[in-house]
């Protein structure tokens, strides 16, 4: 297969799926691609369907009707929405992306210097931050050296000033790794300026297309109210600047 | 009897074998089950042994060989069922359980088998056992040891997150399956020794002791066979001086030591990091 073919073969194509749970439809009719090196973020209120469609798209759960094809060997890098590991099982961040199928031990610590964690490499797994978990799944993810990067709600118990800074970090590994990114969210207004595409979705895509249309579509406006497109106004301008991990405004970069 | 008299007896020996083999499998595996919360379905595996002892004297079979196959039997059905998440897993455990046991007890008082004895079953006779035994004991704990050891990353990523072991390319359901027969084969050589009731203490207590002071997984499976076999080694002597059964002191023994870890002070309180 040539680069061409490489990059026109979709990474993941979903075509009239339908999925409910006892009883209650979840999806339906969902056609979905994603292309290599697109960002695309799912979003939608709770309980919408968006980490099933992911699910479905990842080949955890089967679909009651419709197809998804992926690219023939396709690497995944998945960041589930949590993992719980349990504390009765000691382990370092080190020892736990070990553990990864792609784990070796020369390609944990570039990784961990890239999204500044190596600070953890030696922490026990249950001692650290909410936020700090999230980014070493991200690490985990990364380690497959993934060609499709799946993220369900990357940001969660992230402090908001890290959230905007994990965005743009996520934008930016689509570059580093060549690869399709696609994401969970509720918070548009944050992923805004990380996202190629936004798939708004409530058990059927209600309206999709680059971020900016997508916010001023009546279906998006109806299904989260007027009030997100103000958080909307509050996040584009407040772009002049970065903060570290800290919170601290990174000298430079000035937007 | 000297404790030298007692340490040279063949009696002595055979038993402070087969409970040191069985103690040094079970940390790592009783690890296992401690950090995926199977106890209750090692002590629904244990429990239903019985049924298969039972099954295995009425048909005049090989009562190891019996008690090998049931057991799997049963792990491979507590899987299928498990999978099935109709009634709650831990009301379907307790079921099967408490079904089983009773089921079995009530076959071998059907099976006319001249002198069963429960208790042995039910606690053990570490004292009684032959050099067959010890070599079963051997046979399958190397065995299940050598299987732990060969599938030991693949487990632990199983362990921790059995959704990413599979978008990662791990075969999970055959790899639960894996640990679900070492389980049972542990579980079965060692009724036996330590009995159905007290299968489970044996795989759980040790390694909930040495949690507290391991860092790493390894590190806590092998201080829960040091433990195990430390228990063994203390309850065979204690049993022997305070003339009391061995099975339960072995667990009695084993507990102590979980209590008294509990107060000592961890290694990373020590090394303050």
């Amino acid at each position: 297969m040539n680069t061409s073919d490489q990059e026109s073969t979709p990474l993941v194509r979903a075509r009239d799926i339908h999925k409910s749970f006892g009883g209650r439809t979840i999806l339906q009719g969902i056609n979905f691609t994603l292309r290599h090196s697109s960002v695309v973020t799912l979003v939608g209120p709770n309980g919408a369907g968006k980490t099933t469609l992911v699910r479905i798209l990842l080949g955890l759960v089967d679909a009651d009707q419709g197809t998804v094809e992926r690219r023939p060997k396709l690497r995944v890098g998945y960041m589930p929405q949590r993992v719980s590991v349990q504390p009765t099982l000691p382990l370092t961040v080190e020892r736990f992306l070990r553990t990864s199928s792609a784990g070796k031990r020369e390609s944990i610590v570039p990784i961990l210097q890239r999204l500044r964690i190596e600070h953890l490499q030696n922490q026990q797994l249950i001692a650290i931050s909410g936020g700090e978990f999230q980014r070493v799944l991200l690490a985990r993810a990364l380690m497959q050296q993934p060609q499709l990067l799946i993220l369900d709600e990357p940001a969660q118990g992230v402090d908001l000033s890290g959230q905007a800074e994990l965005y743009r970090l996520i934008s930016g590994l689509r570059d580093e790794f060549q690869c399709g990114v696609l994401m969970i969210s509720h918070d548009l207004q944050l992923v805004m300026s990380a996202t190629d595409e936004v798939v708004c979705l409530n058990h059927h895509i209600c309206c999709h297309g680059k971020p900016e249309q997508v916010s001023n579509h009546p279906a998006f406006i109806e299904l989260f109210g007027p009030n997100l497109q103000q958080g909307l106004a509050v996040y584009t301008h407040d772009h002049n600047h970065e903060h570290d991990i800290a919170g601290h405004i990174k000298p430079g970069k000035a937007n | 009897m000297s404790l030298w008299q007692l340490l040279s007896a063949d009696f002595f020996l055979l038993a402070l074998v087969a409970g040191i083999a069985l103690a040094s499998v079970a940390g790592p595996l009783g690890s296992f089950i401690v950090w995926r919360r199977m106890s209750f379905f090692g002590d629904t595996l244990a429990h239903s042994a019985l049924l298969g002892i039972a099954i295995g004297l009425m048909t005049n079979s090989n009562p190891q060989f019996s008690i090998i196959v049931s057991s799997l039997l049963f792990a491979l059905l507590l899987t299928f069922l498990d999978q099935r998440p109709s009634l709650s897993t831990d009301t379907l455990l307790a079921i099967l359980a408490h079904s089983s046991l009773a089921a079995g007890i009530v076959v071998l008082a059907l099976s006319g088998a001249p002198q069963v004895n429960l208790e042995a079953y039910l606690f053990g006779e570490l004292l009684t056992v032959n050099s067959t035994d010890v070599a079963w004991v051997i046979g399958v704990s190397a065995s299940v040891a050598l299987a732990l050891a060969v599938f030991w990353d693949r487990l632990l990523a199983l362990t921790i997150d059995a959704e990413l072991a599979g978008i990662e390319g791990l075969p999970v359901k055959r790899l639960n399956l894996v640990l679900v027969v070492l389980i049972a084969l542990t579980i079965a050589v060692s009724m036996k020794l330590v009995g159905v009731l007290l299968i489970t203490a044996l795989l759980i207590v040790p390694p909930a002791t040495a949690r507290r002071h391991s860092r790493s997984p390894e590190g806590m499976a092998v201080l829960a066979s040091i433990i195990g076999m430390g228990s063994v080694l203390l309850g065979l002597l204690a049993a022997f001086f305070y003339d009391t059964p061995v099975g339960p002191t072995i667990v009695v023994v084993a507990t102590l030591l979980f209590l008294v870890s509990w107060f000592a002070p961890t290694r990373s309180s020590l090394s303050g990091s």
